[in-house]
């Protein structure tokens, strides 16, 4: 009897062993499987972008076809750089937070403070449905609206209403997400000390939730920073360094398709591609370590 | 008028007639009439859900941010009603203490202090600041404890330092009556023997209203007790009497621990 039960013991104890063994590759397999494709991504841009990459390539504006053909005839690197998209890119960031930032708080603060309300649960499911909108959708929508109504032509403005309208959704869920973490207390306290109601939300609540709403504009910028289709409709691109809000604008994610097209041309492509890849990936960073203080 | 409620005279708080309801029809605060003593601690007890927080949160009128709050009858504050005054006056003079010290997590120990008033934008001269906030602390006996990191965020003190530098806070403003919802039930007992010693020093200054159902805290630290059952106000007397000999018999079951 005991030696069949030690038996027993042990074959139970071999196939736990193998099961774990088995459990334990397959996790392995998948993690390799997932992480494989951005390794691959990562080496290709590294590997055929960063000889392009010198001071030039962020200063200067893009080649023209003639530079480039005559560089890529020598074998040389291609002259010139990205600097009109960079700027480009930073404009529309800039003038797409300012008008999505403020926007997208208050609509946050507002379904925060009216949870369970019909009319906060629509707006909630309109943001949810505008974060479905394919791109090129609201890049039309920006088209009608201000390269046809406003800017009468294509311009950095409609470039920047367009990716406003994709951070929205995205700010408003995480500002509403982060006002519902701050412990209730907080707001209590204020208003406890007489505090008006819309001093506590500016000098309260958003203060204390300040990591996490930063955490929120910051994702939803990386989140739209390689928006191309878009931009395709609305600001065009442009060969020059442009401020002007009212003027077509090169932005990156515009200058790689550009570059794409241009057979000569065709190590900017990897060059830009690894710059915004860079770049995307700081600020997802950034964000993340924002937000590992916040908790 | 009932006999087993205390007849104050000069009180500082008056109360006729307090009824309040969530939106139902069950009233949490059911016609509630009190005079409340000046320079006394007052104890609210009762069992929980009896009442005892919504009525202390109409004194300041924090109840008013709940929507669908139906409220009625009265409160006085030295004889003026609560409801003629903005609220920011109001709470400046009536403070709050809550069950779990919630000092703003993002300003210092300093800032926290002198909240009530940078939060209002009252324009402060730096000196009259660390005037108010040195002789708040003093008063919770706290001065000592953080004088080196006024400047640090309060985070790192214990729960009842940061309970005292909330009470602080409210101190800040000197106001005429302060009210206090379970202020130790989060706190250890050591914690809740420097908070109870802290108000029996501060009644000198200042009328205090503790909701409490640790009816030993009442015993210990109280002058005169309200008890409170199903929104009612049952029976309101001196502690000492209430304890000794309570006149109604619902009050007499709690203090026996027959039920709460
Ligand atoms: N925000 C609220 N919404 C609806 N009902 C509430 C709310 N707060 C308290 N109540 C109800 O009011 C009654 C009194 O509650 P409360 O004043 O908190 O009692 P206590 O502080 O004595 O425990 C309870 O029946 C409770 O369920
Ligand atoms: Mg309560």
């Amino acid at each position: 009897m005991e030696t069949k039960v030690l038996i027993d013991e042990k074959d139970n104890s071999n196939w736990r062993e193998l099961k774990n063994k088995l459990f334990f590759g397959t996790v392995v397999v998948l993690a390799t499987l997932t992480i494989s494709p951005i390794l691959l991504i990562v080496y290709e841009l590294l590997v055929k972008g960063l000889k392009q990459i010198n001071f030039d390539f962020f200063l200067k504006v893009a080649p023209d076809t003639f530079q480039a053909m005559t560089a890529v005839r020598n074998g040389e690197i291609i002259p010139g750089g990205i600097a009109n998209g960079i700027t480009g890119t930073l404009l529309m960031v800039v003038v797409a937070s300012l008008i999505a930032i403020p926007i997208s708080l208050l609509i946050g603060i507002f379904l925060y403070e009216n949870q369970g309300k019909k009319y906060a649960n629509l707006i909630r499911s309109l943001t949810d449905i505008l974060q479905g909108v394919p791109s090129v959708v609201l890049g039309l929508i920006a088209y009608i609206w201000i390269v046809q109504g406003v800017t009468k032509g294509f311009s950095a403005l409609a470039g920047s209403v367009a990716l406003a309208i994709m951070m929205l959704p995205l700010i408003i869920r995480s500002t509403e997400e982060t006002m519902k973490m701050i412990p209730i207390s907080i707001k209590e306290a204020g208003a406890a000390l007489g505090v008006p109601y819309h001093k506590i939300i500016l000098k309260v609540m958003i203060p204390s939730g300040f990591s996490g709403l930063m955490t929120g504009i910051l994702l939803s910028i990386s989140r739209v920073l390689g928006e191309t289709a878009p931009l395709m409709l609305t600001t065009l691109g442009s060969t020059t360094v442009n401020f002007n809000i009212t003027k077509p604008t090169s932005a990156v994610p515009l200058q790689i398709w550009e570059f794409y097209n241009n057979p000569n041309m065709i190590d900017l492509v990897w060059s830009s591609s690894l710059f915004l890849m860079a770049f995307v990936l700081t600020l997802n960073i950034i964000a993340k370590r924002i937000s590992m203080r916040f908790s | 008028m009932n006999d087993n409620i205390l007849q104050i005279s000069n009180p500082v708080l008056s109360i006729i007639g307090l009824s309040i309801s969530y939106g139902e029809d069950k009233y949490a605060v059911n016609d509630v009439s009190a005079d409340v003593k000046r320079n006394a601690i007052t104890a609210i007890m009762g069992p929980s859900g009896c009442g005892k927080s919504t009525l202390l949160r109409a004194i300041n009128r924090m109840h008013e941010l709940y929507p669908n709050i139906h409220t009625k009858g009265e409160i006085k504050l030295n004889g003026d009603s609560i409801y003629d005054m903005s609220t920011t006056k109001l709470r400046r003079k009536i403070g709050m203490v809550f069950q779990r010290p919630n000092p703003f997590p993002t300003m210092s120990i300093y800032e926290n202090v002198i909240a009530g008033y940078d939060l209002n934008g009252s324009k402060l001269k730096k000196s009259e600041k660390d005037e108010i906030v040195e002789s708040s602390l003093t008063d919770v006996g706290l001065l000592d404890e953080v004088k080196d990191s006024l400047n640090k965020k309060g985070n790192f003190l214990s729960g009842g330092q940061q309970q005292r530098l909330c009470i602080a806070r409210t101190l800040a403003f000197k106001p005429d009556v302060i009210l206090m919802d379970e202020p130790t039930s989060a706190l250890d007992p050591l914690s809740t023997a420097k908070i109870e010693d802290l108000l029996v020093e501060l009644k000198a200054h200042y009328s205090i209203i503790l909701v409490t159902h640790n009816m030993s805290q009442a015993a210990r630290i109280s002058d005169n007790a309200m008890f409170m059952y199903l929104g009612e106000l049952v029976e309101y007397d001196k502690t000492k009497k209430m304890f000794t000999n309570p006149k109604d018999s619902r009050t007499e079951g709690y203090l026996t621990g027959k039920f709460g």
